[in-house]
C-alpha cells in the first residue's frame, strides 16, 4: 500500500506530489530529503524509517521517485511498482529529467490517478493508461540541426540513415491524438551485460552474461511480431549442450510471449501493444568459455623518491570488424597522487587523476578489434612501498555484437487489419556493455 | 516562500482564471489551471483560488476536470463549505453517459475527506458498485472504503459487506482485487476479510487473470487461508506452481511466502522451494536495478540465516562490481561472510582482500572486519591476510585490521600468538579513537607476548595530555595497570606518571574517577588488584551467543517478503517499537575492558542479555508485572505444561545472577531457593504486551544433571512460546557460559 507518491529533483524540489489516503502531513518530502541526504556514503539506502514512515525510493536520470508506505508491503512490489512507473513516465514524456516531468506535470498527474487508486496499484499497462488519460505529452527536446542527419541528401539513402541513432527510441511511444500516421518503428535490442572479474596471472576469476531482448514498439495498434534467435540455444539442464551450443542457465519470459514454437525452432511470438516490453531476460551458464573482448598487460616499476611507472598494454581481443567504444580504464593508486606523466599512443585518448589523486583514469573513445594500445603513466607518490595498486576496472560498450552469440536471425511483423499501408520499420540492435570488467594486477 | 506564492501571482491567476475570454477557450483555461497546480505542487498556498477551481472544474475538459479534483481534494478537508459546492458537480457528473466522467467524478467524490461526506457519497456509491462499466466499479468499490475510513469508528454496514462480499464473483479482475482490499479496511476490527474454503478457491482461479500487482496481492491474502486437509494443501501448492516461475520478481517473492507458510509443517516443501527461488532471487541480485538488487540481497541473507550453505555455490554471484553504490557492496559483503564453506574459502577471502584497498574508506573497513568474522571459523588463513595488511601502513586500514584482532583474540584465543607477533608498528599509524583503544587493550591483556607493549604504551603515556579522546585515556589506564601486574618493573614508574596525571590534572571526571578507582584499588594489594582484573582472557562462547545460527524457516516466513529482513532484526525491531531514538545495545566484547572483573560479571551478562532481546522479534515482554505469589501458585496449578526442555548446566547456581540476567529481559522472579540446596528450584513470570502469561520452573536436581525448564502459558501461541523458550535459553545460557 502507498500512502504518498513524490518526484523530488536531484536538489529535493518538489516536482510532483500526491497524498493517496490524506494520512502523514504534507511535508513527507522536506523529510525524505533530508533523510536521504544526511545518509553517510554517497548513496542511500532504498527504504528508510523516519518516525513511523517508511520510505521507499529509487533513483532515475537524477530525480528521487519516491513513496511512504507501511511496513507490511512487499519490498519486491514497492520496487518493482516504481520502476514500472519510471518505464512509463519515459513512454509517456520521452525522457525522464526534472525539465520533463515538470513539463508534463498535468500528464503525469493524470497518469498517477489512474494508476493508483487510495494507495492500491490499479494498473499499469500501457494501452490501458492510454485509453484511460487525455493530456498529450510535450517533448522537452528543442528543434537541432544534428538532427537533421538522418534525412536522405536530395532523398539519397546515405549510410547514416540505415543506422538508428541512440536517441531515437527517446520520445513519447504513442503519436498525437489526431495523428494516425507518427513514425511506425519497432526496435527490438538484444542488451547484455558483462560481469568479469579476471586474475592477476590473466585467468578469468568469474564471467557472468546476462541479456535481455526489450523491445519498444511506436505501431499503435496490436500487430504480431515473430522472432528467430540463435538455434543452437539451449535451456538449462537440456542434454544437447554439445560443442557449439549456446546454454542458458536461466531464462524468464515475459508473460505475453508465446513460445509454442520456442522448443523446436526458436521462435518467440508477441503481440505488442504500444511501449517496451522486455521480453525474455537470459543468463548465460557459468561453466561456457566467452570470448574476453580486453586483456591487460600491466607492469609496475617502482622508482626511488615515490615514482611510480606504470606501463599498461591494452588489447582488444574482438572481432576485426568489430570495436568498442566509450573505453574507460579506472586504476586505484596507493596513495594520493600529486602528478602525473603520460605517454599514450593516439590524441583522442586521454588519462587524468581523479578523487583527490586517489585513482588514475584512462579514456579511449573508440578501440578498433585487435588492436594494441599501449600507455606509460609517471606517477609522483608520497615515498612509501607501492602496496595496493590496483584492481583495474574497464568500462566500455561494444555495439552490434553480443558477448555470448546470441542473436536474431530475423524479424517479421504482421500489420493488423486496417493499418495504413507498408510494413512499419523494423529495428533491430545488439549491444554489450560492462558491468563490471576488473582486472587484478 | 513568497516568489512562488506571492499575492501578485495570485491575483494574476484570479483574473485568469474568472476571466471570460479564457474560459472560453478550452486551452488557455487549462493552462491557467495547470499554473495552480504547479504552485501547489511546490508548497505554495493557493487556497484563496477554491472558488474560482470549482467552477473550472465544471468545464468539460476531462484533463482539467482531473486537475481541478486534485486540487478540491488536498484542499477541502481545511474549507469544507466551500468544498459542498464542489460536492453539486461532481454528483452531476456521476450520472453522465461517459464511464470515464463517472469514474471520475465518483473518484472525486469520495476523495474529498471531510466530515459529513456521508450522505451525498451514498447513493452515487451504490450506484456505482452496480454500474455496467468496470471501471466505474472499480473505483465504487475502493470508495467504500475509502468512505469507511472517513467515518472513524463507526460501525460496519454489514448490508455494505455482502454486497462487496458477493462482487469477489465479478467478472473484472481487478473489482475482485479491489474487494479485497476494501473489505479488509473495512474489517480491519474484526481481523480483516475471511477467506474460507470456496473464496480461496475462486481466487485461485482468478489468479490467471490478474496482473502482477493483483497476483503478488491475492497470494498476500491467500496466506491466511489453513487448508483442512494435506490433499487440499497439496493442490494449492501445486496449482501455484506456476507462479514460482513468474517473470515479475514480486510474484514470486510472494509466492514463495505463500509455500513457506502453507507448508510449515513439511520442511521438505520448504526446502525444496528455497532451492526452486533460487534462481529468480540470483537474477533479481543481479538486476540492473539497484534498489530491485539490494532488496533481493536482503532477502537472501534471511534465507542464509537458515540454510548457512544455500547459496555457497553461487558465491561468485555476490562478488561487487565496480560501478555499485555502497550499500550493495555493503550487503553482498555480508552476504560473503555467511555463506563462505572450505570450497569457497579461497576466492572469498582474495575477493574480499581486493576490497581491503578499495578508494572508499568505510568500503575497506568493512571488508577488513567482513574477513575479521570469517576469522573466527578460518583463524589462519585470515589472520594472515589481516597481517599482510598492515604492511600497508594506511591508517584506516591498521586501524580496522587491530580493530578485528581485537574482537578475533576474545573468540578464537588461538590466534593470539600472532597477532601479538604482528602489532608492532602499529601504534605510529593509528590516529582514530576505536583504533587506539583497541591497540591499547591489546596491549593490556596480551602485553607479556609483546617485547615491547611497556614501551608502546609509554610513548601514549608520555602523550596524554595531548590525547583528545577520554575513551583511550580509560582504556589506557586500564591496560597500563594489567601489564602492571604482568610486568611490574616496566610499567611501575610510567603508571605512576599517568595516575598523577589522571587524578591531578585532568578535567575529564569519569577519567578521572577511573583514575583514583584503580588508585585505590592499587592500595588495597596486589592480590586483590589481581583477583578484580585478571578476568579470563577470550570467551569462545560469546561467539555462539553472537550468530545463533540455523534458526528454523518458520521463525521467518511471516516475516519474508515485508520489510523486516530489509532493515535486518536489530533495526526492525526498533523501528517496530517506534522508539527510533532509542540506542542500539550492540556490544562489542572489549569496548568496555575497564569493569571487565569478575564483580562486574553480571553487568557484562546482561548486556549480552539486551542485546539478544531485539532479536526475539515478535515477542515484547512487559516489565514490572506484578503477580503475587498466591496468584502464581494458583495459576501455576491451574494450567497444564506447555513446554520443557533441559539446559545445560555445570556447579551450582547463583540465584542473584540469574535473577538479574533475567531481570534484563522482563522475566520476574516470584520464588526460589538459597544457593547450594539441592534440589534448587526457582520460579519466574513474564508477561508478553498482549497479556498472555509464561510461568516458568527452574529446576536443578544435582550438579552436573542439567537444569530442567517447565513452562506454562496462560494462552496457546506456540509462536510467542519459541520467542519466550529463546529469550529464557539465552538469558541462562548467558550465565551459564560467564560462569564456565
Amino acid at each position: 500500500m502507498i500512502s504518498q507518491l513524490f518526484i523530488l529533483s536531484s536538489k529535493g524540489d518538489r516536482l510532483v506530489y500526491r497524498n493517496f489516503r490524506g494520512d502523514g502531513g504534507d511535508d513527507v518530502t522536506d523529510a525524505f530529503y533530508r533523510a536521504v541526504t544526511s545518509l553517510p556514503g554517497d548513496q542511500a539506502p532504498v527504504f528508510m524509517a523516519r518516525e513511523g514512515q517508511h520510505f521507499v525510493h529509487v533513483r532515475h536520470g537524477g530525480l528521487y521517485v519516491g513513496a511512504t508506505t507501511t511496513a507490511d508491503t512487499s519490498p519486491f512490489v514497492l520496487v518493482e511498482f516504481l520502476n514500472r512507473l519510471v518505464t512509463l513516465l519515459r513512454e509517456h514524456c520521452g525522457t525522464l529529467s526534472e525539465k520533463s516531468v515538470s513539463v508534463n506535470v498535468a500528464l503525469v498527474q493524470e497518469l498517477l490517478g489512474e494508476m493508483v487508486d487510495f494507495g492500491y496499484v490499479q494498473t499499469t499497462a500501457t494501452e490501458v493508461l492510454r485509453s484511460a488519460t487525455h493530456g498529450e505529452p510535450e517533448t522537452t527536446k528543442a528543434f537541432s540541426l544534428l538532427d537533421l542527419r538522418s534525412v536522405g541528401l536530395f532523398g539519397a539513402e546515405t549510410q547514416q540513415s540505415r543506422v538508428a541513432p541512440g536517441s531515437v527510441t527517446n520520445r513519447p511511444v504513442l503519436p498525437p491524438r489526431g495523428e494516425q500516421g507518427g513514425r511506425r518503428e519497432v526496435f527490438v535490442d538484444v542488451v547484455e551485460r558483462l560481469t568479469v572479474v579476471i586474475a592477476a596471472n590473466g585467468t578469468p576469476l568469474k564471467v557472468d552474461v546476462q541479456g535481455e531482448i526489450r523491445l519498444k514498439s511506436f505501431v499503435p495498434g496490436a500487430c504480431e511480431l515473430r522472432m528467430g534467435l540463435t538455434e543452437e540455444l539451449s535451456v538449462g539442464t537440456e542434454e544437447q549442450c554439445g560443442y557449439g551450443r549456446l546454454p542458458l542457465a536461466a531464462v524468464a519470459f515475459h508473460s505475453s510471449v508465446d513460445l509454442e514454437e520456442f522448443e523446436q525452432e526458436r521462435v518467440l511470438r508477441v503481440t505488442p501493444g504500444p511501449g517496451e516490453v522486455t521480453l525474455m531476460r537470459y543468463q548465460l551458464a557459468e561453466d561456457v568459455a566467452v570470448p574476453l573482448p580486453f586483456r591487460l598487460l600491466p607492469s609496475v616499476e617502482w622508482e626511488p623518491a615515490g615514482r611510480l611507472r606504470i606501463h599498461l598494454k591494452l588489447r582488444c581481443d574482438l572481432p576485426p570488424k568489430n570495436h568498442a567504444i566509450n573505453v574507460v580504464l579506472q586504476l586505484p593508486l596507493p596513495r594520493e597522487a600529486s602528478s602525473l606523466a603520460q605517454e599514450l599512443s593516439s590524441p583522442e585518448q586521454t588519462a587524468e587523476l581523479q578523487g583527490g589523486g586517489r585513482s588514475l583514469r584512462w579514456a579511449i573513445p573508440r578501440c578498433q578489434g585487435g588492436a594494441q594500445l599501449g600507455a606509460v603513466f609517471r606517477v609522483q607518490l608520497p615515498p612509501t612501498p607501492p602496496l595496493g595498486l590496483g584492481p583495474a576496472a574497464l568500462t566500455f560498450e561494444l555495439p552490434a555484437l553480443t558477448v555470448s552469440g546470441l542473436r536474431l536471425r530475423w524479424l517479421r511483423l504482421s500489420a493488423p487489419p486496417g493499418a495504413p499501408p507498408g510494413p512499419p520499420q523494423r529495428w533491430v540492435r545488439h549491444l554489450t556493455h560492462s558491468d563490471s570488467y576488473v582486472v587484478r594486477l | 516562500m513568497p516568489y512562488l506564492g506571492g499575492e501578485e501571482a495570485l491575483r494574476d491567476l484570479r483574473r485568469a482564471l474568472s476571466n471570460p475570454h479564457v474560459q472560453a477557450e478550452p486551452l488557455r483555461y487549462r493552462a491557467a489551471v495547470l499554473r495552480v497546480i504547479r504552485l501547489m505542487t511546490q508548497g505554495a498556498d493557493v487556497s484563496g483560488l477554491f472558488a474560482e477551481m470549482v467552477k473550472a472544474g465544471a468545464a468539460a475538459d476531462v484533463v482539467q476536470k482531473k486537475l481541478v479534483q486534485l486540487y478540491v481534494c488536498a484542499h477541502a478537508p481545511r474549507m469544507p463549505r466551500l468544498a459542498l459546492l464542489a460536492v453539486n458537480t461532481l454528483r452531476r457528473d456521476c450520472a453522465d453517459p461517459s464511464p470515464a466522467v463517472r469514474g471520475l467524478a465518483l473518484r472525486g467524490l469520495c476523495d474529498l475527506r471531510m466530515p459529513g461526506m456521508q450522505e451525498y457519497v451514498q447513493q452515487p456509491l451504490l450506484s456505482g458498485l452496480r454500474d455496467r462499466a468496470s471501471y466505474v466499479r472499480r473505483i465504487a468499490v475502493l470508495g467504500c472504503a475509502k468512505v469507511h475510513r472517513l467515518q472513524g469508528d463507526a460501525e460496519v454496514d454489514g448490508a455494505l459487506v455482502n454486497e462487496l462480499y458477493s462482487l469477489l464473483r465479478d467478472q473484472d479482475p481487478i473489482v475482485v482485487v479491489n474487494c479485497l482490499r476494501a473489505l479488509e479496511e473495512i474489517l480491519k476490527k474484526e481481523g480483516g476479510v475471511v477467506i474460507n474454503k470456496p473464496i480461496a478457491h475462486h481466487l485461485l482461479n482468478r489468479m490467471a487473470d490478474l496482473d502482477q500487482w493483483g497476483q503478488s496481492e491475492v497470494l498476500a491474502f491467500l496466506l491466511r487461508y489453513r487448508p483442512r486437509s494435506e490433499e487440499e494443501l497439496f493442490n494449492i501448492l501445486s496449482l501455484l506452481d506456476g507462479y514460482l516461475k513468474s517473470s515479475s520478481p514480486s510474484v514470486v517473492m510472494a509466492a514463495t511466502k505463500l509455500f513457506l507458510v502453507l507448508a510449515r509443517e513439511y520442511p521438505h516443501v520448504q526446502a525444496d522451494v528455497l532451492v526452486r527461488v533460487k534462481g529468480p532471487l540470483l537474477a533479481a541480485c543481479t538486476s540492473e536495478s539497484r534498489e530491485l538488487c539490494f532488496t533481493a540481497l536482503c532477502h537472501v541473507r534471511q534465507i542464509l540465516s537458515s540454510l548457512p550453505g544455500h547459496f555457497s555455490s553461487h558465491y561468485k554471484k555476490f562478488f561487487c562490481s565496480y560501478s555499485e553504490p555502497h550499500y550493495i557492496k555493503c550487503q553482498k559483503m555480508e552476504v560473503l561472510c555467511e555463506l563462505v564453506n572450505d570450497e569457497n574459502v579461497q576466492q572469498v577471502l582474495e575477493e574480499l582482500k581486493g576490497y581491503c584497498t578499495d578508494i572508499s574508506v568505510e568500503l575497506a573497513q568493512g571488508a577488513i572486519s567482513a574477513i575479521g568474522s570469517i576469522a573466527r571459523t578460518y583463524t589462519e588463513q585470515c589472520v594472515g591476510i589481516l597481517t599482510e595488511l598492515l604492511g600497508l601502513q594506511q591508517e584506516h586500514i591498521t586501524s580496522a585490521v587491530v580493530q578485528a584482532f581485537r574482537d578475533l583474540v576474545w573468540l578464537c584465543p588461538q590466534c593470539t600468538d600472532a597477532v601479538c607477533q604482528a602489532l608492532p608498528g602499529c601504534e605510529d599509524i593509528i590516529q582514530d579513537s576505536e583504533g587506539k583503544q583497541a591497540l591499547i587493550w591489546l596491549l593490556g591483556a596480551h602485553g607479556e607476548k609483546v617485547p615491547n607493549a611497556p614501551y608502546v604504551l609509554e610513548d601514549f603515556v608520555e602523550n596524554v595530555k595531548t590525547e583528545v579522546f577520554p575513551a583511550v585515556k580509560m582504556e589506557l589506564l586500564t591496560a597500563l595497570v594489567r601489564l602492571f601486574l604482568s610486568r611490574p618493573a616496566e610499567c611501575q614508574d610510567m603508571l605512576g606518571r599517568l595516575l598523577y596525571h589522571c587524578i591531578e590534572e585532568e578535567k575529564d571526571m569519569s577519567v578521572r574517577d577511573r583514575g583514583l578507582f584503580y588508585y585505590r584499588l592499587l592500595q588495597s594489594g596486589v592480590d586483590e588488584v589481581k583477583r578484580v582484573l585478571c578476568s579470563p582472557k577470550s570467551d569462545p562462547s560469546l561467539g555462539l551467543l553472537e550468530d545463533q545460527t540455523e534458526q528454523p524457516v518458520n521463525t521467518w516466513a511471516s516475516e519474508f517478503n515485508t520489510l523486516a529482513p530489509i532493515y535486518g532484526k536489530a533495526r526492525w525491531a526498533l523501528v517496530t517499537a517506534h522508539q527510533p531514538g532509542e540506542p542500539c545495545y550492540a556490544f562489542s566484547p572489549c569496548t568496555d575492558s575497564g569493569n571487565r572483573g569478575t564483580g562486574s560479571l553480571i553487568s557484562e551478562g546482561s548486556k549480552e542479555v539486551l542485546k539478544v532481546h531485539p532479536d526475539t522479534g515478535s515477542l515484547t515482554l512487559i516489565p514490572d508485572v506484578v503477580l503475587t505469589a498466591e496468584q502464581f501458585e494458583k495459576t501455576w496449578l491451574s494450567l497444564d505444561i506447555s513446554c520443557q526442555q533441559s539446559l545445560p548446566w555445570v556447579g551450582t547456581v547463583h540465584p542473584d545472577t540469574i535473577q538479574t540476567a533475567l531481570h534484563v529481559v522482563h522475566i520476574q522472579t516470584i520464588a526460589m531457593s538459597k544457593a547450594g540446596v539441592q534440589p534448587w528450584k526457582a520460579y519466574f513470570t513474564a508477561q508478553d504486551d498482549s497479556g498472555c502469561l509464561f510461568l516458568t520452573e527452574l529446576l536443578l536436581e544435582a550438579e552436573d544433571s542439567g537444569m530442567q525448564v517447565a513452562v506454562k502459558q496462560s494462552e496457546a501461541k506456540p509462536e510467542a512460546l519459541q520467542a519466550f523458550m529463546s529469550v529464557f535459553r539465552t538469558a541462562v545460557g548467558a550465565v551459564a557460559g560467564l560462569r564456565s
